[in-house]
């Protein structure tokens, strides 16, 4: 992580894409675990946040993500009808369709953020589904939001 | 200071908003002959004759509370925001504009460029063959004349100067102008950074707030011309995007209590680092589907999810603007 530190946003030459997952703890997160030892080989880009619960997602956490040099966002919940608290993906499913149009509205690319749903058996599913993601946002490229301090002052008319 | 001029002295300025600020100050109604007694107003440009160079008289530090309202958009603005900072041992951010960046913020969905494509020449009433578009120096005859620079973003105040205070609002209501110069003048400041207004959700002093089901489930939100709105009746039950409960209280909901639903101009309650982010999340959440299609369908008829949510504070959120391809190569 010596890179990421000494260049956080990355540039053109040696960009990775970074991705910022928020796992819910009784499914994704458990599908990462058995990839793990299951030495299931996937993209390297994800940093996982594991929450309780899909529905635990503040929109908050993604503007943050986003301001703070994510590429990406993805959202890994449990598949409609097996969440741990009755309702809580849905929940998540409501806010993501909403959270979508205002990050596309703010220019942020649709396939820069994504929800699936992966139970914890399905860790293949976890594997094509990140590789999926990181291909597209490769393609993409560098997000380079102007993160709340760079907004320039200088920026005026000469 | 003298014994002749012993009196605090505090100011006015503006910046970028619409002079509801300024008529709040008014609104104060006999109340301002109290705050006028206990003050000496030293700088006030839309009410009173004090120049720059008045101010830039006096000493640094000398004012005691100068009341900023309105975003900043241009380098005057940043300017002049820089040298009343200076001037005062307070300085307050009034009303929504300076506090989270206002209805002016809102041009963060665009940036200078395309604001101007479209004020100088792409409005229908626009006549303007030359293509002329305002410059910061002109030359003529050995005569030069200048303006000031325009942002691409437009900024909070707390986003350019250190801010002490905040009291919100589109405009502030007089009572709560009233109660923030009295907690001034009183000398028993609150902690820096306090925003002088309660620090609860606005469903909190709600007349309609015991009509509110625990469990909202909307199956389409309307706009308010698209229905005839119970008066009684919690605005969110009707379907209507009320933005009280994420947004803080202290207006005694005058928005609902006139049958309109509250649109968010006092910005959130404390800890909200996202104001936007807390009410989407908020009316998602009772949107009454669990199937994606409904639930999407449903979602739609909040038309302009930006203008609502953010009405008040897209410079104060997260991402503060709209990532514009063309502004990133030419910015970097």
């Amino acid at each position: 992580m010596t890179d990421e530190k000494k260049n956080p946003k990355g540039t053109a030459e040696n960009w990775e894409p970074r991705i910022v997952c928020f796992f819910c703890n009784w499914c994704t997160y458990l599908a990462a675990d058995l990839a793990g030892t299951s030495r299931i080989k996937y993209a390297p880009n994800m940093r996982v946040v594991r929450v309780m619960c899909s529905g635990r997602l503040d929109p908050q956490f993604v503007f943050e993500a986003f301001a703070k040099g994510a590429d990406g966002v993805f959202i890994g919940g449990c598949h409609p009808g097996d969440c741990h608290y009755q309702e809580g993906n849905y929940k998540a499913l409501r806010r993501f369709h909403l959270l979508k149009r205002v990050l596309m509205g703010m220019g942020i690319e649709e396939d820069r953020f994504r929800l699936e749903w992966i139970s914890a058996s399905e860790a293949d599913r976890l594997k094509t589904t990140v590789n999926d993601m990181v291909a597209k946002v490769r393609a993409l490229g560098p997000l380079n939001l102007e993160t709340p301090d760079e907004v320039s002052t200088e920026e005026v008319r000469a | 200071m003298t014994a002749t001029n012993a009196k605090p002295k505090v100011g006015f300025y503006w910046c970028a908003s619409c002079g509801g600020c300024e008529e709040a100050v008014v609104d104060l109604a006999e109340n301002i002959l109290a705050v006028v007694e206990a003050v000496d107003i030293v700088f006030w440009p839309v009410a009173m004759d004090f120049k720059k160079k008045d101010v830039e008289a006096m000493e640094d530090g000398s004012i005691l509370a100068m009341f900023i309202n309105g975003a900043i958009r241009t380098t005057e603005q940043r300017e002049m925001v820089q040298f009343l900072r200076r001037k005062s041992k307070l300085v307050i951010a009034y009303g929504a504009c300076s506090h989270l960046g206002g209805i002016p913020g809102l041009a963060n969905l665009w940036d200078r460029e395309s604001v101007f494509r479209t004020v100088y020449h792409e409005t229908p009433s626009t006549v303007n063959p030359e293509g002329t578009e305002p410059q910061t120096v002109f030359e003529e005859n050995g005569r030069r004349v200048t303006l000031p620079g325009f942002f691409n973003t437009v900024r909070t105040l707390d986003q350019v100067v250190d801010v002490d205070y905040y009291i919100p609002g589109c405009a502030p209501t007089p009572k709560i102008t009233l109660q923030a110069v009295q907690t001034l003048l009183s000398g028993n400041l609150p902690p820096k950074g306090a925003v002088l207004a309660p620090d609860v959700a606005l469903c909190k002093e709600c007349p309609r707030a015991d009509t509110k089901p625990d469990d909202l489930a909307i199956k389409a939100f309307k706009r308010p011309h698209e229905i005839l709105i119970d008066e009684e009746k919690c605005l969110l039950a009707q379907g209507i995007p009320c933005m009280g409960p994420a947004t803080r209280g202290g207006c005694e909901a005058l928005c609902i209590k006139g049958n309109m639903p509250c649109s968010g101009c006092f910005g959130p309650p404390g800890r909200v680092k996202d104001y936007g982010g807390k009410i989407l999340s908020a009316l998602a959440s009772m949107v009454g589907s669990n199937d994606e299609a409904e639930i999407v369908k449903i979602l739609e008829s909040i038309p302009d999810p930006i203008g609502t949510f953010y009405r008040y504070s897209l410079p104060a959120s997260l991402l503060r603007r709209k990532k514009m391809d063309a502004m990133s190569s030419e910015h970097k």
